[in-house]
Parts: structure tokens; C-alpha cells; sequence
């Protein structure tokens, strides 16, 4: 359970308690007793059983929900404040792009928020587009893609004005096994390059050894931190995958999810 | 795309000529008297000789119409947009304007011939905007406030303003649900004009050119004045389908995925 040393400091979440419907008859602990404490740089993983609470995790570093108890900080600020700074990139579970927008002003509009020249925006997002493997499609409608397609232009969107903090909830759930494994490896490369410090909501094993850095492992009923599992592999490459020391690390995780706490 | 549109104009027009036909040898065939049904053939006949009178008559029918959806647009849109800026006002205000949407408005016509005159035009045209106001009003705000909540967290995670979210979600959003108001109200706001003219303003308008025919037992020639206002009915029915068209081309593309709150796309 090694924290980061004390080099910059991305995330902070201390003594967060998450409880949705408060007094009434559904009310729901989605999370409590929440530490964790991300550095500058950092690849995390959370990984836990649906309903664990990954989702709302990410959803309060994000300042899209507040905690009901505790405090959220993002690079030393609230995290309201760094959402209204605009330091992260969010991939939500669910694609969710415009309709009425075309792929490519899809990918545009973070940018066209921050008043971006409309060459600079086509530029970045032709970039983007290659960057997903939809070179040819920025003219078209979302309507027009497949889910996977689509959560690819959502990947290309949060990516697109270089965010400090990449939020990703399971972005890579609905891609196929040969498209997945391309862009874990360019996610890796982005991070790599550009520093960015990546949290990465995932419910596969293999997918967050491969990615991270820390794997953190949620219990359900309440969400609590079962454990965090460091991932020291290196450079990873599509050898990676075959390498004994990365199943070790993968047997290491799914023992912890298999641990008392697991759900069900 | 646009020869789909053409070739689909194909079987309502044999089927509208098939049925004028058998209207045509209904009436000839039974005998049955020209006042009480006439024939197609002698509504043609009378649209031509009283051509000039009925092409004036529907030109002014028509800019009641016109300019009463236009008002009733500009304020029914309008006050959704306020409605929506101020949560309480729309919680209020819109099961309200669903009463009042379910109550007969046309019966008001007299009413407002009491209270804006009964020679002009106005009473008329107001007539039309309390018809046009409501479907607008209710559509556009429910379009407006019924935007799935992922868009909201994305805009929100970009620091976005409510402003900017009217631009770049709501209104976006709203456009299919005001498009189908906009279907329901063109042809209705020529309907609401005429039952206003049965009631007063001024004189050579469809609607009491019906009245007047009607009573002098001329059944052919206000057969002959609802054609023309059908024409203008379905006139305006057309530009209602075309605006929606070009506004909003992202839904005349193909595509498996329909989106999750938005009005049914008619095929
Ligand atoms: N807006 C909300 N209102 C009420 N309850 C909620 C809300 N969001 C989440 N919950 C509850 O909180 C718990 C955690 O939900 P969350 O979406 O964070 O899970 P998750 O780990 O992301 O699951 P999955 O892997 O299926 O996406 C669940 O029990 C869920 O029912
Ligand atoms: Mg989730």
C-alpha cells in the first residue's frame, strides 16, 4: 500500500462516505471510509463487482457529486475548483455524444469551449480521429457508428485538450478484443508522453494490470478500498501481456477481488 | 434519400385519385343531389369560375394563418425558454398549459371578437396564436428540460454555464420536439383562422365565403373554399416538414442507434 512519494500530489480523497437518497427508503451507501491518495502521474485502476461504487468514485474526484462526508482534493485544490478549471478529461461508461454534432465537432467541442481557433480545433481533432483509428469518419453523424465506434470519438474527445487528469469510466467495455489491446497500448503511450495521471475505472483483471501502475481493488455493500495492489512491470508492450510476472500480478488482483469483502 | 421522398409521394397520390374517382362515381352513380354531396368534377368548375374571388379569399385566410402561427410561435417558444431558465416557473406554468391545450380555444372567437373587434383582422389572428401557443409552448419546454442527465455531466465537467448548455444542449435537443409541434400546428393555425371567420372580421374570407355559400345553399362553392383552404393547409403542412429538414440533418441520416429522448422519427 505504498502512497506515491511526495512528489506532486493529483488526487486526494479523505474519509469520503457516499450515500445517495438520504432519508428516504432507498437510501443507498455507495461508498464509505474512502482514502486514497493519487500522485502526479500515476496510472490507477479501480476495479471492483458492479454497484461497487467505481463509478461514483470517479464521479467525485470529478466534482459531478459531492460526498456526504470527507473531502475531495484535485492538485491542491477542491475539486470544485479544478472542475471549474477544467483539469480533467472525463469518459463516461456511456458514450454520450451530441447527435446534432458531426464526430469530428463532437471532438471539437472541449475545444471550442476553451475558444479554440476553428483550424487548430480541425486540426487536433483530425489528430484525435487518427489517434482512434477513425481517420475517415469525422463527417459523420454518431448515429451513423457502431457503440464501440462511439466510445472511441468519446476516448478521442476527453483526450483532446490534453487534460492533467484523465477520468475514464470502463472506456474500453464495448471494443473488440484487437481494438481494445490497440488502444490500451495507446493510452499507455499518451500517459507516457504527455504525463497526464490517469484514473481508470475497469471490471477486467487483465486491463488494469496491464494499465496501471496501482490497481485498487473495491469491495461492494458498502464500497469500500479492499486493498491496493502495485503493479511494477515496466515498460508494457503487447509482450507484456505473455510475461509470468504480469499473470503473477493479475493472480495477485484477482485473489484480492476474490477476498472476503467481494460481493455476493 | 430524396428519391425515397418522391417515390413515397407515389401511392398517397393514387390513392387520393382512386378515391376522388370513386367519390366522383358515388354521387353520379347513385344520384345522389349535387347540394347535399357535389361532384369533384363541379367543386373543379366552381373553383374556376370563382377563381379570382377564392384566390384573394385564401391569400388573406392564409395571412391570418400565417401570422398568427408566426406570433404564436415566437411566444410560445419564448416563454419556454424563460420557463426553462427559472425551474419554478416551468413547474408551474406547464401542467397549466396542458389544461388549457386540452380545452376547446376555438370557442373563444366570439370572446375575442368582443374584445379586439370584430371588423379587423385581429380578433381573427388572436385566435390562432391562443391555438398555435400551447402545443409550441408545451413541446419546446419539455425539449428544453428533458435533456439526458450524461449530457449534463459532460457539460458540467467542462465548466459549462447554463448559457452555454442552452446552445449547445438544450436547444439542440429541443429541435425534434418543436418539430413536431410545428406538423401539429401549421395546418391547425389554417383551421383555427377559418372557425374565426365563421364568427366575424372582415368580409371575403374562406371562412365566411363558407358561411355565406352555406346559407344561400351554393354547398358547391364552399366546397369549392374548402379546397383552396385544404391547399393552404397542406401548404404550410409542407413547409413545416421541409424547415425540419434542413434543421436538423443529422436525423435524415441512416442509423441503428435512435437516440434515448428524442420524438419518434417519422420513416
Ligand atoms: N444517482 C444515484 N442515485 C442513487 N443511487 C445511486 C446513484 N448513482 C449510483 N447509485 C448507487 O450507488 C451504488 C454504486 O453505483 P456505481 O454506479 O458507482 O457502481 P459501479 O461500481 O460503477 O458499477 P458498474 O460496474 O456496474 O458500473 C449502486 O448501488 C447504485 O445503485
Ligand atoms: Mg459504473
Amino acid at each position: 500500500m505504498s502512497q506515491p512519494v511526495a512528489s506532486e500530489v493529483a488526487v486526494v480523497v479523505s474519509g469520503v462516505h457516499k450515500v445517495f437518497n438520504v432519508d428516504s427508503a432507498d437510501e443507498v451507501t455507495a461508498l464509505s471510509d474512502i482514502d486514497l491518495t493519487i500522485g502526479a502521474g500515476e496510472f490507477v485502476s479501480l476495479i471492483g463487482p458492479s454497484g461497487c461504487g467505481k463509478s461514483t468514485l470517479l464521479r467525485l474526484i470529478g466534482d459531478l457529486l459531492t460526498p456526504s462526508v470527507g473531502e475531495v482534493t484535485v492538485f491542491g485544490k477542491p475539486a470544485h475548483a479544478a472542475r471549474l478549471d477544467q483539469d480533467y478529461g472525463m469518459v463516461f461508461q456511456h458514450a454520450g455524444l451530441f447527435d446534432w454534432r458531426r464526430v469530428a465537432a463532437n471532438i471539437e467541442l472541449p475545444l471550442e469551449l476553451r475558444g479554440w481557433s476553428r483550424v487548430d480545433r480541425a486540426a487536433r481533432s483530425a489528430e484525435m480521429l487518427e489517434l482512434v483509428r477513425l481517420p475517415e469518419f469525422g463527417g459523420h453523424y454518431p448515429r451513423q457508428l457502431s457503440g464501440g465506434m462511439q466510445q472511441r470519438v468519446s476516448i478521442a474527445r476527453a483526450l483532446s485538450f490534453q487534460p492533467k487528469l484523465l477520468l475514464m469510466d470502463e472506456p474500453f467495455g464495448a471494443l473488440d478484443e484487437m481494438t481494445r489491446e490497440h488502444m490500451q497500448l495507446e493510452l499507455l503511450r499518451i500517459w507516457r508522453e504527455t504525463g497526464t495521471t490517469v484514473v481508470f475505472v475497469t471490471h477486467s483483471v487483465s486491463e488494469s494490470t496491464f494499465l496501471s501502475s496501482r490497481v485498487v481493488v473495491l469491495s461492494a455493500r458498502p464500497g469500500r478500498i479492499h486493498s491496493i495492489v502495485d503493479v511494477d512491470l515496466g515498460d508494457r508492450t503487447d509482450d507484456t501481456r505473455e510475461d509470468p510476472a504480469f499473470f503473477a500480478k493479475a493472480t495477485e488482483v484477482r485473489e484480492a477481488l476474490r477476498g472476503r469483502g467481494g460481493a455476493r | 434519400m430524396i428519391r425515397n421522398r418522391l417515390t413515397g409521394l407515389g401511392p398517397p397520390m393514387v390513392v387520393g385519385v382512386a378515391g376522388l374517382g370513386l367519390w366522383e362515381g358515388i354521387v353520379w352513380g347513385f344520384g345522389i343531389r349535387e347540394f347535399l354531396l357535389p361532384r369533384p368534377s363541379s367543386i373543379m368548375d366552381r373553383l374556376s369560375e370563382n377563381w379570382p374571388m377564392l384566390r384573394q379569399a385564401g391569400w388573406e385566410t392564409g395571412r391570418i394563418a400565417v401570422s398568427g402561427l408566426v406570433a404564436g410561435i415566437v411566444a410560445g417558444v419564448l416563454l419556454a425558454l424563460v420557463t426553462t431558465r427559472f425551474r419554478t416557473l416551468n413547474e408551474g406554468l406547464t401542467p397549466l398549459a396542458v389544461a388549457v391545450n386540452a380545452t376547446p380555444i376555438v370557442a373563444l372567437a366570439p370572446i375575442f371578437n368582443a374584445w379586439f373587434g370584430i371588423t379587423g383582422t385581429l380578433s381573427n389572428q388572436a385566435v390562432v396564436v391562443a391555438i398555435v401557443f400551447f402545443p409550441v409552448f408545451i413541446n419546446t419546454a419539455r425539449g428544453l428540460t428533458e435533456v439526458h442527465p450524461d449530457e449534463l455531466e459532460l457539460m458540467r465537467s467542462y465548466a459549462a454555464g447554463e448559457w452555454t448548455i442552452l446552445r449547445e444542449v438544450r436547444i439542440p435537443n429541443a429541435l425534434p420536439f418543436f418539430a413536431n409541434a410545428l406538423r401539429v400546428v401549421a395546418p391547425l393555425s389554417v383551421i383555427a383562422a377559418i372557425v374565426a371567420e365563421y364568427f366575424g372580421g372582415p368580409q371575403n374570407r374562406i371562412g365566411n365565403i363558407i358561411t355565406s355559400s352555406a346559407a344561400f345553399a351554393r354547398y358547391d362553392v364552399a366546397w369549392a373554399a374548402i379546397a383552396v383552404a385544404s391547399a393552404v393547409g397542406l401548404g404550410l403542412f409542407a413547409a413545416a416538414l421541409l424547415l425540419e429538414r434542413v434543421s436538423m440533418p443529422w436525423r435524415l441520416v441512416d442509423g441503428g442507434s435512435e437516440n434515448h429522448n428524442t420524438p419518434g422519427r417519422e420513416k
